[in-house]
């Protein structure tokens, strides 16, 4: 068999796996959003509602029905794509899961891919200068990141960019008011505006951008710098680098070639698992920021028990999930030396 | 190219807004005479009032696009700033009515020269199918009508296009009034009826995103979870045309990126600020803050009595005695608000809300604790809505303290809102809590109905006395100048102040903060932005 064919077939079979989880996770999620206290019928059927009408609105929401019944009523629907309404926002869970994941996803992944350019080098740096002024500064930078809360980096940020020296935009969300948005192609405004060839949205919509981003950034900046100075002080200090070393390779060789692509791979996985937990910490914030993000959505849902939002924000998290644990894997085989070799 | 470019082209064309299918949008930063940006906290989750779930946020919708028969006037209140007017009723569709003798018969001439957003005349046949659609489609909309004593289509009926009739079962104050909440808005039914299908007859699904009104305003785009924007309709005829061509609302939750807007004078208008925010901001130069008090609203500590102790009146009096008003006023309302204790010992006016007979006294309290057997206290949680936790935790924490002083100890219990409509509301098993209810139809027999009949939503400590219940079913529909009203209103307070089972603690206010650009704010009973009166200075 053709190599090739043989990793997706190992692709597809991963995916084939991730089946029996993702259905796991449907059943556990259906049964706890209605352990959940609160009943969305008295809820939604509004602030004058008598017993009566909240017996209707437990009708149109499909609550009467026993639990059983509305399970299979939901796998139907989810089988043909339909994630129900969330009546929270009034939107076809879908359609709000559409717009707002790439909102949250642009987010999350410009944060990363910031914190990443600065916390890798920074790391590298302070692995192989340890408890030189360069390692304080990493030490400073990965202890204040973690230790401020990201409401309060974003409110900080806020108040002195924007509230005193006026630099950047007005918080209100993605784009501000005088722009439209680009024509919706991929949902993330940077790249639809690239698209479109429309230069002043792009520099609007990274306006806008930049404070979250910041915020965000700083937050995930410690663990990958932290992961990476460890994994490199671990590697510099291993045989095969000392080996290195001995058969007279430069220096430089031996940092980037020998040790660094050894140290990327605990990198990596952090990565992944920053991403994850990132994706559910900017809650906080696309609050300060405005930011019509997936996060907020979910918390809003979750309060005041609709289900369907819950389910669909719930399913399409593990869906993420299960692909980016299998990017990951894929990203292993490229950088792992010994992966790449038996290839 | 951008917004600014196409739209000057498109000016010089001389199209008009209406007909682009973009609009020019200019930066917050330079709201200007003509666009208006209002912040709220609050997500707007559907344009139609009617749907089962549509929230409270949506109603400006039903304000701002749609007209009703009739409107309610403004007056000035002391401190300046301008309100609706309860008692004077005014014509938005109906250019005149007529109301029997008997006061069943209500017909109302419906102005021949309104149109709907499309061009059409407004027609009888449109109200009567608005109308029957309120009653009909259940949940909110028909609870508030039959309010109004509006509960069948078949009291509905177009004589001709122009004229309309309710008929009522008796005579009752409240339908004039309850025509004139959010709720029976007129809709262009031929449009509606276009999009109806067999499963959905009231075209819910499509007026959930198409508003089809004759309103001063349309819906020019909306990003749901993000904005909604306004555009003047310029031949509307309900009333004066609005002062700004286009009014942007924006959706910002955070209340301290809402602060920092308004103070920096990004937006136009932060609507339904905090107290402590309100106190703040009226110092600011370049920000004006009109703070009104709620009418028909107290923020209060009920007593649920299914609670063994709270059974005896004296327990409940002897928690009203032992109340820090005063402190709760500054530290949790911050001023803003109208006190409601310290008054006199008997009832001599029939307005509402009004003080209350208690006060902080510690002494007379011990003594009826003593008096009912409860010498010794007893303990009981005290619970709040998560949701007004600005102003109730600060409230809660020093009632807390004035009942550790009687030795009843309380504990204090947080609920998230979902939750708080099932426990407090429906369920009413909450021993002690804080509640806010506010009526919209302005008179005090309407709030004692809500509050003080068993089983009644917003009696939430299952209060029941029959000359309660009595007073009142004879008085809600009652006409205010009937010689029994006066009389009867005044024994009902006494019975409240009396019985106690909701202590009144203070009349709190809405508080909207504006840029000193913008004139004309209006205080509303449904508590939304009505943006027609707006304008720019």
């Amino acid at each position: 068999m053709p190599p090739m064919l043989d990793k997706l077939r190992k692709v597809a079979f991963r995916l084939l796996q991730a089946v029996p989880t993702v259905f796991g996770i449907l059943v556990v999620c259906f049964l706890l959003t209605r352990a959940l206290p609160g009943d969305p019928a008295a809820y939604f059927a509004g602030p004058m509602a008598d017993a009566e009408s909240i017996e209707e609105v437990r009708k149109t929401l499909g609550l009467d029905k026993p639990l059983l019944v509305q399970f299979i009523t939901y796998v139907g629907d989810l089988a043909q794509g339909d994630l129900g309404m969330a009546v929270s926002t009034g939107q076809p869970v879908i359609s709000e899961l559409a717009s707002r994941l790439p909102a949250s996803l642009e987010l999350t992944l410009g944060a990363l891919v910031l914190s990443f350019m600065i916390a890798v080098p920074l790391g590298v740096l302070a692995a192989t200068r340890p408890n030189t002024w360069v390692d304080h500064i990493c030490r400073f930078l990965v202890t204040a990141g973690v230790s401020l809360p990201t409401f309060f980096t974003g409110l900080a940020l806020m108040y002195v960019f924007y509230y005193l020296l006026g630099w950047a935009p007005a918080p209100m969300g993605r784009l501000d008011m005088m722009y439209l948005p680009p024509e919706s192609v991929t949902g993330f405004l940077t790249i639809d505006a690239i698209i479109a060839g429309e230069w002043e949205i792009l520099g609007a919509a990274l306006a806008q951008l930049a404070l979250p981003l910041i915020t965000l950034a700083l937050f995930t900046l410690a663990p990958i710098a932290r992961m990476t100075r460890a994994a490199m002080l671990q590697t510099l200090g291993s045989d095969f680098v000392r080996t290195a070393r001995a058969a007279g390779l430069s220096g430089h060789r031996v940092l980037i070639t020998c040790a660094f692509r050894n140290a990327l791979l605990p990198v990596v996985t952090t990565l992944g698992m920053v991403f994850s937990f990132v994706l559910g910490a900017n809650v906080l914030v696309e609050k300060v920021f405005a930011w019509p993000g997936i996060g907020s959505f979910a918390v809003e849902a979750l309060v005041v028990s609709d289900y369907a939002a819950v389910q669909g924000f719930v399913l399409s998290m593990a869906l993420l999930f299960v692909a980016l644990n299998l990017l990951i894997d894929v990203i292993y085989t490229l950088i792992d030396p010994r992966v790449g070799e038996e290839v | 190219m951008n917004r600014r470019d196409f739209l000057k082209g498109a000016t010089s064309l001389s199209v008009g807004a209406s007909v682009l299918p973009l609009f020019k949008i200019l930066p917050a930063s330079a709201a200007s005479q003509e666009t208006a940006v209002v912040v709220i906290g609050g997500t707007i989750n559907s344009l139609d009032i009617h749907r089962s779930g549509t929230n409270r946020s949506s109603y400006q919708v039903a304000i701002n696009c749609y007209d009703r028969l009739v409107s309610f006037g403004t007056k000035k209140m002391p401190d300046g700033s301008l309100s609706y007017d309860y008692n004077n009723v005014q014509p938005e569709l109906a250019e005149s009515w007529e109301i029997s003798d008997d006061g069943t018969v209500m017909t109302f001439n419906i102005d021949k020269n309104a149109t709907f957003w499309d061009g059409k005349p407004v027609t009888a046949h449109d109200v009567k199918w608005s109308l029957d659609r309120a009653v009909s489609l259940g949940g909110f909309p028909t609870v508030q009508m039959k309010a109004g004593r509006l509960s069948s289509p078949e009291q509905f009926e177009a004589l001709d296009d122009h004229t309309f009739r309710i008929t009522l079962p008796f005579p009752s104050k409240l339908a004039l009034p309850d025509l004139a909440t959010p709720i029976p808005i007129i809709i262009n039914s031929q449009a509606a009826k276009a999009k109806a299908t067999d499963d959905d007859p009231w075209a819910t699904e499509y007026l959930h995103r198409n508003p089809a009104g004759s309103g001063a305003y349309k819906v020019a785009r909306w990003d749901a979870g993000q904005q909604l924007v306004y555009e003047r309709n310029d031949n509307w005829v309900g009333g004066e045309i609005p002062g700004y061509q286009r009014v942007i609302i924006r959706e910002v939750p955070a209340q301290s990126t809402r602060r920092a807007l308004i103070e920096r004078g990004s937006v136009s208008a932060s609507h339904n600020i905090p107290n402590k925010d309100a106190k703040e901001l009226a110092a600011k130069p370049g920000v004006k803050v009109v703070s009104t008090p709620i009418e028909n609203c107290i923020h209060s500590l009920c007593t649920n009595l299914e609670f063994e102790p709270f059974k005896d009146k004296r327990v409940r009096q002897a928690v009203a005695w032992s109340i820090p008003y005063q402190k709760i006023f500054e530290q949790a309302a911050y001023e803003q608000g109208v006190p409601m204790w310290g008054g006199t010992d008997t009832v001599d006016k029939i307005a509402w809300p009004q003080k209350s007979p208690y006060d902080l006294n510690i002494e007379k309290a011990r003594a009826l604790m003593a008096e009912a057997g409860y010498k010794d206290g007893f303990e009981v949680p005290l619970s709040f809505n998560l949701s007004h936790a600005d102003w109730a935790e600060p409230a809660a924490l020093l009632i807390q303290q004035g009942l550790a002083d009687i030795r009843i100890k309380a504990t204090i219990q947080k609920i998230p809102g979902a939750n708080w409509r099932t426990v407090a509301l429906v369920e009413k098993k909450l021993p002690l809590h804080l509640e806010n209810f506010g009526g919209w139809l302005n008179t005090p027999d309407y709030y004692f109905y809500w509050a003080y009949i068993k089983g009644n939503l917003f009696n939430s400590y299952n209060y029941d006395n029959p000359e309660m219940a009595q007073l009142i079913d004879d008085t809600l529909d009652m006409a205010m100048d009937h010689p029994d009203y006066a009389a009867n209103v005044k024994r009902m307070i006494e019975l409240a102040f009396e019985d106690i089972p909701r202590i009144p603690l203070w009349q709190p206010t809405l508080n909207v903060a504006f840029k000193d650009s913008v004139e004309g704010y209006e205080y509303w009973f449904h508590r939304q932005m009505d943006i027609r009166v707006l304008e720019p200075a």
